[in-house]
């Protein structure tokens, strides 16, 4: 009977402690979000971070989307000739790309990169007093270190979402057409013919959800980083665990959103 | 300038500080001493309103309560491991808080005055494009006490200056915090370990022991002490006496 309330108490321990770390993380989005609409605003750390997390992450998000639209195209052709429904490659390899596998496959590739860096870079700023330092020269970290990067983030996300689509498209295209003996020209008014506005616009609106929770994990993890290099080290994975986790949920719920009949 | 009345601050169950009361009068220059863990780095953060105290009152240049804002324009800051940014150049460091807020200068006026507060601690024009990661501990330290005193504030506060100094980098950065205190006419806050730091800057020393002022006295008097047996073994880094060495 002891044991049992023993791991009960356990239990509700665990339970009440998950639910207080979801309130914190919230409650800083909301005062992150805040921030935003307040001046000052710090457009010199905007534009550094656009370059950062949307320039610096392209050769990365092209080159997952290049091998991803191959493999699609391959795996693709392979179901529908079962069915002797190959003509279907060019379309569904780009609707694949461009609602799913573009967006999800990028935010994944720029949580790896963006919110590691952005939870080492604050959570390291935090054990050497540099945000104790900020806050003495009446600067608040929320508005120069964390505003800046969610806005960055989720500028740039639908842009990069957009350059891996149509390099997962080329990739495919590339494929059919070499690999799998498609006409060039039919493969591309195949694509296209089939694609609607709905499915490259959800890709996008997915591509910003993503950056804005990669860029708000690094932030709120590294701000609250323990001391010393294993507190950054722990900040830095925890980031990218949980963002990484947030962009495959918030797929759903979006997927569910946009195109549940 | 700065007055502290019964100040308390406690992490949990550990009682850091314990009723901790001072005043330190314009361009008076006060070195809080005590060993590792009684909470100096705490008091100070308390001052600036980076730490708020669970009691007490705080006074600095007639604003009660302070928060870190409020202070930029009446507090310099010198950190212990300098807290340089890493992503700008020096010269951006210096200039900080001169190129934010509604006051904030252009970039080549602020660059001139950057560079004009660098040649003050030292520093040679060469190194206003470097980045604090070129530059070594005594340098970083210069460049910190550069941006401490950019705005010319009337209250210096220093976080043990000399902290992984060798000797005569240290002399040299004690040297340069008794010159520029005494050239502001600056009221200035130090907690060091230092004895020479002690002997080189103080006006008038504290030493924190047990959460509170324990002693407070001149320099001289502190060094020559040998009544008080907690001063004397913290001045003269006896092993043996009152104060414990596992801590």
């Amino acid at each position: 009977m002891t044991a049992a309330l023993a791991l009960l108490g356990a239990v509700g321990r665990s339970v009440a402690a998950g639910f207080g770390a979801m309130g914190r993380f919230v409650a800083f989005a909301a005062l992150a979000l805040s921030h935003l609409v307040r001046p000052p605003f710090y457009g010199r750390e905007l534009a550094l971070q656009l370059v950062q997390i949307g320039w610096l992450s392209l050769p990365v998000v092209g080159l997952t989307a290049l091998f991803t639209g191959g493999a699609l195209a391959l795996q693709i052709y392979a179901g529908s000739a079962r069915f002797s429904a190959e003509f279907a490659v060019p379309s569904i390899t780009a609707i694949g790309m461009v609602r799913e596998l573009g967006p999800v496959l990028g935010g994944l590739m720029v949580a790896a990169r963006v919110a590691s860096s952005i939870a080492a870079e604050i959570g390291t700023m935090k054990v050497s007093e540099q945000i104790d330092a900020l806050r003495t020269l009446a600067t608040d970290p929320m508005k120069y270190l964390v505003g800046p990067r969610i806005v960055a983030a989720t500028l740039a996300m639908p842009v990069l979402v957009a350059v891996g689509d149509a390099i997962g498209i080329l990739g495919g295209y590339s494929v059919g057409v070499n690999r799998l003996g498609f006409d060039g020209t039919t493969y591309l008014r195949n694509t296209f013919d089939f694609l609607e506005f709905w499915d490259v616009a959800s890709g996008l609106i997915k591509g910003a959800v993503f950056g804005f929770l990669v860029a708000l994990c690094g932030c709120y993890f590294g701000m609250h980083s323990g001391r010393g290099a294993q507190g950054v080290g722990e900040a830095t994975k925890t980031a990218v665990v949980l963002a990484s986790i947030l962009i495959l949920s918030a797929n759903y719920i979006l997927t569910e959103v946009f195109f549940s009949a | 300038m700065i007055r502290v009345h019964d100040l308390h601050k406690s992490f949990g169950a550990k009682r850091v500080l314990n009723g901790v009361s001072f005043e330190v009068g314009r361009g008076e220059s006060l070195v809080v001493i005590g060993g590792s863990g009684t909470g100096k780095s705490v008091l100070l953060k308390c001052l600036l309103g980076l730490e708020s105290a669970d009691s007490g009152t705080i006074e600095i240049a007639g604003i009660t309560r302070p928060r870190p804002h409020e202070l930029a324009a009446h507090v310099g800051m010198l950190f212990q491991a300098s807290a340089l940014f890493d992503s700008l150049p020096v010269w951006q460091n210096v200039a900080f808080r001169l190129m934010s807020g509604p006051a904030r200068m252009g970039r080549e006026k602020a660059r001139a005055a950057a560079l004009e507060k660098l040649a003050r601690v030292g520093m040679a024009p060469e190194s206003a494009d470097l980045y604090p990661a070129e530059l070594s501990g005594g340098m970083q330290k210069r460049v910190g006490l550069a941006r401490a005193i950019a705005g010319e504030p009337p209250i210096l506060v220093f976080d043990e200056p000399t902290a992984g100094l060798d000797p005569i980098l240290a002399a040299v950065i004690n040297a340069l915090i008794r010159e520029v205190v005494t050239e502001m006419d600056a009221t200035a806050v130090t907690i060091t370990h230092d004895m020479r730091t002690l002997r080189d800057v103080a006006d008038r020393v504290a030493m924190l022991h047990e959460g509170r002022f324990y002693w407070q006295g001149t320099a001289a008097e502190a060094l020559a002490n040998e009544d008080n047996p907690v001063l004397a073994q913290f001045i003269h880094g006896r092993i043996e006496g009152p104060i414990p060495t596992l801590r």
